[in-house]
């Protein structure tokens, strides 16, 4: 392991930072072996700001953001690195201090609002129970807030609604319900995982329009957790891009998709079929799957997949390559040189995206 | 059995309907229907993909399994490379089975934990008491190698594989027996992209090397423009756009096409602001109670008094571009798009 | 919900009927079949130096020679109506629910049967009670702390309750607390609720404790298994998300859900239960159904045999009633349906 003063991604503090997450690792001890879900993960964000970060399945998002939320205490998690939310560390800090952040400095909104939600309580109980943890007010002012909430996310005619049970509501509302629960503290940090991976486009279009104006609304931090490089590009600022529980590449979201510099990058954007360009006649899968987390190909977690490595040689499958930064604000994890990134993106890569 | 040409239609459907039954009360009497699919018309040639698509709850799924069968129509016909099977009963259907499959959607729960993928490609053979040249296990390998697996991996279970080699295992087993059509609901909504892109080409290498035809019904547009040569879209039980792929995608003529292509996120940042796009409010209406005459009136920004007073026939507007709507869009003016 | 109420009595009083008549057909149907004559039937009626004259005027009296029909006819009428019988020159009536007349006592049964329904009542109450505590408590703790000593010792124990039969259990408890240690009713007695109620629960501490150990074993289990399973629920983490302190995540939102399936079987163990507790009866020489059905039995006494039966089988319908109902209360998908 490196030491902390190289810490990929922010090497410097900036005070304007409301959250700052250094070298985070979580691992879990399981029968078959070690699961590194996240190995050195380190990202910054600011208030008003929006953080995308993408991944296949299994890749270590959820992990991560779970390790903000402090929700992985009690488990059998090894966590490690430094979670600073406001200029408070909280991978040190007591359970019992994390769990009066959660909900009320930051909060969750999860991907299937059915299982998300407690099947045998309406939707403004839970709304009502998430406030009132937090605010030491009376029911019915709870009920009137969650009330508002309902209104607030869009949904009709809330005052009788706030009665119903999740199953009653279609899978568009209940991600509203959720947002209005997550919303009920006025959280300054907004964790969204895959916040429309089960809704239809049409739907995921409402909620993603939504999450974009209570952001401008409450000038909160948001960080957006997907799969799908179009939400990504819809929202964020800045994106990070994760490969085997670890960072490949972080920068701006017009850097990431306009010069994306890490061949995994590319293969993702190679892989995704477009509305907005002429239509190929093939799509350019990535080969092969996403590995194991416990047994992660060394080197380079990608390099069985990667069609690049006969420009580097040995190093892909033998030395772990950091995250640098090659352009400002611009980082990536690759052995590629400069030269031959350039050449291969402008050759190879962007005529066929 | 005569094998129609190429270009020939293979699948023809009319005034197809699948209304389920909703009873209530004391005595469970029936007290409507979830119109889960109202009258849908079209064809599929023989070698072409078309493909069907929607919102959750659209009977998309409801369809599939009327085409393969797997349900018994309301009202409406099938008609299959000649048959009439609209009525046909399980065991006259049994013939037919070889020839139209189904691949499901989700590549967790449609393979048996307790099966080897042997025993379950080879299952068709099985039950349709298939002769295979060289045995089953051969044929089956061969199948598993078609696919993109390792035909070694006979022997290994389901839980062994990723959700895309999942799929691959569900397709190898419908190809299993040659089939004409294959149905595939959401055949790939549960991958992830790099292993999505993966499926979907490997859906065009057998279409080309199979001569199979195939229905695909998918939610995601950019999907579809990808495998489809015909889309129709259906809305609560109905189509109301049904087209060529080109066609479709550079003018969309239905408020609904146009508000489904508008939602789908463009991977351009730079571009997320100047796009002018159509926001549908609210939800889909329940199919227990559509919406009469045109049952997108309550979500769609042009509707006038006649749309809630008179349903839009289905109608061809310009050659191959069936639309339902009393206000279609207008083609922008030359823009040929791909 | 009222609607699923009303289906579900409708239900269940249907199914009381198939009951009634599952058993008439074992104690007048299986007979015949089995070659038995009316005049084999009523016999067990006369006493045993009856001639053949005596036996066929009381299969007439009995209707034993009417339709099969007609003869459950009368039996179901009995225990919903009451019954007249007319022994000639007196004319009696036994009124509803009419079991019949015990062949030994000639006394009616279900006085007979009412008499003991507290005692086995009682012995339900508080056993399930304790078990229902002991055992969901026990399983939540172990689900929260597994693998620990306390799990593991929980969970052997629970081994050894469910094992053991409650004979030796029974017997073991009664040497060691009444006998040796003298800190418990010695059995064979039973007080009142109404009377004493301390001393109700002083006669009947120790069969109570020896049933909830039977049962407590299961419910850990089933609550240990249904509480890890429901932790790890999406809904589980969505509440620690909200900052919930853990008691209210496991209390309020885990065990609520894991309750369900653990009300279902309850619900049936105590219907069961109520039906008869014959072993623990017998162990602790308590007057209750169950020793009831016992005596019966042994002393072929066909109408107690049937009465008990009945009241068994009304039990174990009730109980599977109140728990739909109480299932729909408990989980609101339900009410839909
Ligand atoms: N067996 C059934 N009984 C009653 N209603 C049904 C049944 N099957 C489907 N439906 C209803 O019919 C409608 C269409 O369902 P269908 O599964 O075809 O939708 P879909 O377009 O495939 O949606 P999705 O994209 O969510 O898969 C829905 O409202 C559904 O609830
Ligand atoms: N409690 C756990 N014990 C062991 N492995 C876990 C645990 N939670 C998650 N993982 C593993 O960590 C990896 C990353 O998971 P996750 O963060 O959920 O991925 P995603 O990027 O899809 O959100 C996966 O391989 C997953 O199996
Ligand atoms: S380090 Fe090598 S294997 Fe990894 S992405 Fe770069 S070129 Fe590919
Ligand atoms: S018919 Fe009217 S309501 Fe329906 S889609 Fe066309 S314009 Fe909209
Ligand atoms: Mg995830
Ligand atoms: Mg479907």
């Amino acid at each position: 392991m490196t030491g902390t003063e190289d810490m990929a991604g922010t090497a410097r503090d900036r005070p304007e930072d409301f959250l700052t997450v250094r070298d985070l690792r979580v691992h879990f001890p399981t029968d078959d072996g070690l699961v590194r879900a996240v190995d050195g993960v380190s990202f910054r964000l600011q208030r008003g700001r929006t953080l995308g970060i993408v991944g296949e399945s299994g890749s270590g998002k959820s992990v991560a953001s779970l390790a903000v939320m402090g929700l992985h205490s009690g488990g059998p998690a090894r966590i490690s690195g430094e979670i600073w939310l406001d200029g408070e560390e909280l991978v040190g800090a007591s359970a019992e201090r994390v769990r009066r952040l959660r909900g009320a400095k930051m909060a969750m909104i999860f991907q299937d609002p059915l299982s998300a939600m407690h099947p045998f309580y309406t939707v403004g109980a839970q709304i009502i129970e998430a406030y009132r943890i937090h605010n030491d007010v009376r029911r019915s002012v709870a009920r009137a807030h969650a009330i508002d909430l309902l209104a607030r996310v869009g949904i009709p005619e809330p005052a009788s609604r706030v009665d119903d049970y999740p199953h009653q509501f279609s899978g568009g509302m209940r991600q509203r319900a959720m947002i209005a629960m997550a919303l009920s503290c006025d959280p300054e940090l907004l964790i969204a995982d895959e916040p429309t991976t089960a809704l239809d486009v049409t739907v995921q279009a409402q909620i993603l329009d939504l999450i974009r104006e209570l952001q401008a609304e409450f000038h909160s931090a948001v960080i957006i957790i997907t799969h799908d490089l179009g939400v990504v590009a819809e929202l964020a600022d800045d994106v990070l891009v994760m490969y085997a529980g670890k960072p490949v590449e972080y920068g701006s979201a017009t850097d990431l998709f306009d010069l994306p510099q890490h061949p995994y990058t590319w293969g993702l954007l190679g892989s995704m079929p477009r509305l907005d360009r002429d239509r190929s006649e093939r799509l350019l899968p990535i080969p092969g799957t996403p590995p194991s987390l416990i047994t992660v190909p060394p080197g380079c977690a990608f390099h069985p997949r990667c069609g690049h490595t006969d420009a580097v040689g040995t190093a892909c499958r033998e030395k772990v390559p950091e995250l640098t930064e090659v352009a400002p604000e611009h980082r990536i994890a690759c052995h590629l040189g400069a030269a031959q990134r350039e050449r291969i993106w402008r050759t190879e890569i962007a005529p066929k995206l | 059995m005569s094998t129609p040409e190429p270009g020939g239609a293979l699948l023809s459907v009319s005034g197809l309907r699948k209304h389920f039954p909703v009873r209530r009360g004391l005595i469970r009497h029936t007290v409507g229907a979830v119109k889960a699919v109202d009258g849908l018309d079209f064809a599929v040639t023989t070698g072409e993909t078309m493909a069907l698509v929607g919102e959750s709850g659209c009977g998309k799924t409801t369809t599939g399994r009327l085409l393969t069968r797997l349900l018994e129509p309301t009202a409406g016909s099938i008609v299959f490379d000649g048959h009439d099977i609209t009525h046909l009963s399980q065991s006259r259907m049994r013939p037919l089975r070889r020839d139209i499959q189904m691949i499901f959607q989700d590549p967790y729960s449609s393979l048996n934990p307790r099966h080897t993928v042997g025993t379950i490609v080879g299952a068709p053979y099985r039950l349709q008491k298939v002769r295979t040249e060289h045995g089953v296990k051969r044929a089956v390998q061969e199948l598993l190698e078609l696919v993109g697996l390792n035909p070694e991996h006979y022997n290994r279970y389901p839980h062994e594989f990723s959700g895309g080699q999942r799929q691959r295992i569900g397709i190898a087993r419908t190809l299993a027996l040659r089939p004409k059509l294959i149905v595939a609901d959401e055949p790939v909504s549960a991958l992830d992209v790099s292993i999505q892109a993966q499926v979907i080409n490997l859906l065009a290498d057998l279409q080309d090397e199979l001569e199979l035809t195939y229905v695909v019904i998918a939610h995601d547009l950019s999907v579809v423009r990808h495998i489809a040569d015909r889309v129709a879209v259906m809305y609560l039980g109905t189509l109301v756009e049904l087209a060529d792929r080109d066609s479709l995608y550079a003018a969309p003529r239905h408020p609904y096409t146009v508000a489904l292509m508008s939602a789908v996120p463009i991977p351009e940042p730079s571009r997320r602001l100047q796009r002018d796009r159509i926001r549908l409010t609210g939800d889909v209406p329940s199919p227990l109670n559509p919406p009469p005459a045109c049952r997108f009136h309550t979500r769609c920004w042009k509707a006038q008094p006649v749309c809630r007073q008179t349903e839009p026939p289905l109608v061809e507007l310009t050659p191959g571009h069936q639309v339902a709507c009393h206000f279609p869009e207008d083609v922008p003016p030359a823009t040929p798009a791909g | 919900m009222i609607v699923f109420i009303i289906r579900r009595l409708v239900g269940a009083v249907l199914l009381l009927f198939v009951v009634s008549a599952v058993t008439f057909s074992i104690f007048f149907v299986v007979p015949r079949l089995a070659g038995a004559t009316a005049e084999d039937l009523a016999s067990r009626y006369v006493g045993k130096t009856a001639d053949e004259q005596q036996v066929r005027q009381m299969a007439d009296k009995l209707g034993f020679h009417d339709p099969l029909v007609v003869q459950y006819g009368r039996f179901a009428k009995g225990i919903v109506a009451g019954a007249d019988y007319d022994y000639g020159p007196a004319a009696e009536h036994c009124p509803a629910p009419c079991f019949g007349y015990s062949f030994l006592t000639q006394a009616p049964v279900w006085p007979d049967l009412l008499d003991r329904l507290p005692v086995t009542a009682s012995l339900a109450a508080g056993a399930s009670a304790i078990w229902l505590l002991a055992g969901v408590a026990t399983g939540v703790i172990s689900a929260l702390r597994r693998g620990s000593i306390f799990d593991r010792a929980a969970m052997g124990v629970a081994l050894a309750g469910v094992s053991l039969p409650i004979f030796f259990t029974g017997l073991l408890a009664l040497g060691i607390f009444s006998y040796t240690l003298g800190v418990t009713a010695p059995g064979s007695s039973y007080t009142a609720l109404a009377e004493d109620p301390a001393q109700w629960a002083y006669d009947l501490i120790l069969p109570w404790i020896t049933i909830a150990f039977l049962y407590a074993a299961g419910y850990a289990r089933l609550t240990s298994s249904g509480m890890l399973e429901t932790m790890s629920e999406d809904f589980i983490r969505t509440a620690r998300a909200k900052g919930l302190p853990e008691r209210t995540v496991v209390l309020k939102h885990g065990l609520r859900a894991t309750l369900t399936p653990i009300v279902t079987i309850f619900g049936l163990d105590v219907g069961l239960l109520l039906g008869g507790a014959i072993l623990t009866e017998s162990t602790f020489s308590l007057n209750g159904i169950g020793r009831y059905a016992i005596l019966a039995i042994g002393a072929n006494d066909l109408p107690k045999v049937m009465g008990v039966t009945m009241v068994a089988a009304f039990f174990i319908v009730l109980a599977n009633l109140v728990v739909d109902i109480l299932y729909a209360v408990v989980d609101p998908r339900v009410r839909l349906t």
